[in-house]
């Protein structure tokens, strides 16, 4: 029988074997990996501590705020903190953010206020009305279409010759396997444009598992189909996702092109404040697994260890950011009241003729 | 003056509106080298260079985020869908995203993008390439949608399209790319957007239409001038949002309308335009609207397209019946 012309499970194996995962933190702080130690001061890695912890705290204080009515829809982050805030700590203020809607702590890190963000959860336009130096669009809501735009985003930057400016943008695992996903990173690597991919593999896309998203052993790996640098990495290392998106936002602006990043991560809660039961679909042997990876666990062992952290700092922190979140939402509450002529206003720069008859069958109605 | 055919005077639009303002920026599957599958394109790679024409790969969504991304960015993106049959795939970035941009930031940001895009039946394409789907597009809030009927409006609204702030579809019917030859400008103008056209007028009968069948409500408003019956033929090159107040103008002098559509009866803009037209001069009425369009089947198999498709014939039965009412 003549020989088979592919060896099938030689390539596999080998494909798995390009994607290893980063780590420089195990789980209870100690160094596995000093040799990729990213190059932060002392100040810099407590304020990154600090931004976990705010981050943490804003869950907390989200998930109560919603259990009151006070908040609309809102994504739980807990878990998430190393994925998303040691992230976006190393973009710079002149980077874009293309957020999916779990990625709220990240645009409050790149300048929307709190309250805003809680307009945003209520349903209110004042929560995407943005100051001119906040360089992002607001939470997209299709799954993987930030993916498509930010890319576009990263053409225009490159195009208008911007330099050391880059985009960065986050989906899921779930929205993995979007072909919004694949798209993006295609044409950002035929672009070669300036953008950082994410996806936050946190274990389940509302219920549906990982392993029910793709046959792909890592998802790190669907960068390689674009022909673009694909890494994965321990999400609950604040760490090594520092490091590695360090690492990616230079190769980025330096004219390279994309890169795709994985962060193993988890949520420990719902999907959402709307009535999602995690143990409808998951066991409790994951959380237990997870929490034990908490990021906070490891980090705060990592810097109390180097004698930059304490409970009763922490502590401090935590009441300080909720007397903050206290105050943001009760400043959600001043926002104006909606009106249906100004959204008339807002569909066109010139309105047709349908549109100017609305508006002022609204405002009359309004005005009574 | 040029004696030009739309495909033409749709180029010069662009190449024009590019060398005025740098922002303008040409995308799309195979515009760049090739100039585009119908040449729409042609020449602007060479004459703007591949920053600002270029190929993208094969992938409407793609395109779609794309252009929205750049907008962002403060360009003017005229992207190309090879199709408009091609459409489904990127419905969430047109409709979605583009169309909804002015409203979700309270009018902060405006989202000028053009969608330009060939359609139309009668041509023997594949399937999925010759369907009015302007209809879909018409019902989403914040877009504007637009058909020329000849080269000179071609040009006009094509310019109009991207200097405007707000995402506009710009749909090409595909018969009339080189049907015919119309006396176009050399230099730039606009034809404004949202606003009718009188085609052709007349005192009896109010014909509505838009795209090619404008050009088939012409010849039936020649037929039948020689059974002395004047027949109005309103054009209405931007379908959403409709220019009611020519329309209504025109109904109230005639006191009878035809609405015509290449469309499905339940698709395209008639049903709208008819519903509207009730509603402002039904008591300036005479004769119920007549309306003509396609039988409410998928688009056709090629080799019945012709049978399916309107035609002059059609209007003329469909304004004769009005006008006996």
């Amino acid at each position: 029988m003549a020989k088979q012309p592919v060896d099938y499970e030689a390539l596999l194996s080998s494909i798995e074997a390009s994607f290893p995962m980063v780590q420089i933190l195990d789980k209870d702080g100690n160094v596995v990996n000093n040799d990729i130690m990213p190059d932060l001061s002392d100040d810099e890695l407590v304020e990154l501590m600090t931004r976990m912890v705010w981050s943490r705290v804003l869950h907390d204080r989200s998930m109560a705020l919603a259990r009151q009515g006070r908040l609309g829809f809102y994504a739980p982050t807990m878990g998430q903190e190393a994925s998303q805030l040691a992230s976006h700590f190393a973009f710079k203020k002149q980077d874009w953010l293309y957020p999916g809607y779990r990625d709220i702590p990240q645009l409050i890190q790149h300048g929307l206020s709190v309250s805003q963000a809680f307009l945003w959860s209520r349903g209110h336009v004042e929560g995407n009305n943005y100051p001119e130096d906040l360089h992002a669009m607001g939470p997209q809501i299709i799954i993987g279409a930030q993916y498509i735009q930010a890319m576009g985003n990263a053409v225009g930057q490159k195009l208008a010759g911007k330099e050391d400016e880059v985009t960065f943008t986050y989906t899921g695992d779930g929205g993995s396997s979007q072909g919004d996903v694949y798209e993006g990173m295609n044409f950002a690597g035929r672009y070669k444009a300036p953008i950082v991919f994410f996806i936050q593999n946190n274990g389940y896309a509302i219920s549906t598992p990982r392993e029910k998203q793709s046959a792909a052993n890592t998802l790190a790996q669907k960068a390689a189909a674009a022909g673009i640098p694909g890494i994965q990495v321990d999400g609950m290392d604040p760490l090594a996702v520092y490091a590695v998106t360090k690492q990616a936002r230079e190769w980025a602006a330096s004219g390279n092109g994309p890169v795709l990043i994985e962060t193993i991560t988890s949520r420990f809660g719902p999907h959402s404040t709307s009535g999602d039961d995690p143990t409808r679909y998951r066991e409790q042997e994951s959380f237990d697994y997870w929490e034990q990876r908490d990021p906070l666990i490891r980090f705060r062992n990592f810097l109390k260890e180097k004698g930059l952290w304490t409970d009763e700092k922490e502590e401090e922190l935590i009441e300080k950011t909720k007397e903050e979140i206290k105050q943001a939402a009760k400043e959600a509450d001043q926002a104006p009241k909606m009106k249906v002529s100004e959204f008339l206003k807002n569909m066109h720069g010139e309105p047709g003729q349908n549109i100017v008859e609305q508006i002022e069958k609204y405002e009359a109605k309004e005005s009574k | 003056m040029a004696n030009l055919t739309m495909i033409q005077a749709i180029t010069e639009a662009l190449d024009q509106e590019m060398a005025r303002d740098e922002k303008v920026l040409v995308f799309g599957e195979d515009v760049g080298k090739n100039g585009g599958v119908f040449r729409a394109t042609q020449g602007l790679f060479d004459k703007h260079g591949e920053d600002r024409v270029n190929d993208t790969p094969l992938a409407e969504s793609g395109i779609g985020g794309m252009a929205f991304g750049l907008a962002v960015q403060g360009f003017r993106p005229v992207m190309e869908i090879q199709f408009f049959g091609f459409v489904f795939e990127v419905m969430d970035s047109i409709v979605g995203q583009m169309a909804r941009t002015r409203y979700r930031t309270g009018g902060k940001l405006n989202l000028p993008a053009v969608v330009r895009s060939p359609f139309g039946g009668g041509v023997h394409t594949p399937e999925m390439h010759a369907d009015s789907l302007e209809g879909l597009m018409a019902q989403s809030p914040g877009l504007k949608v637009v058909i020329p009927s000849n080269p000179y409006d071609a040009k006009g609204l094509l310019t109009s399209a991207i200097r405007d702030e707000d995402p506009v579809v710009f749909l090409e019917h595909m018969k009339l790319y080189r049907s015919f030859r119309d006396e176009v400008p050399e230099e730039q103008y606009t034809v404004p957007l949202g606003k009718a056209g009188v085609a052709k007028e007349g005192s009896d009968v109010t014909v509505v239409a838009y795209g090619y069948m404008v050009r088939e409500a012409l010849k039936a408003a020649e037929q039948l001038e020689k059974d002395n019956v004047s027949v109005e033929v309103l054009d209405l090159r931007t379908v959403s949002p409709v220019d009611y107040e020519t329309v209504v103008k025109s109904v109230e002098k005639t006191g009878r309308m035809v609405m015509v559509q290449e469309a499905q009866r339940q698709a395209g803009v008639g049903n709208t335009v008819i519903s509207e037209v009730s509603q402002r001069a039904i008591l300036s009425l005479e004769a119920p609207i007549g309306f003509v369009s396609a039988p409410d089947t998928v688009y056709p198999f090629g080799q019945i397209e012709n049978t399916w498709l309107p035609n002059a014939k059609d209007i003329t039965a469909a304004i004769k019946e009005t006008v006996e009412f």
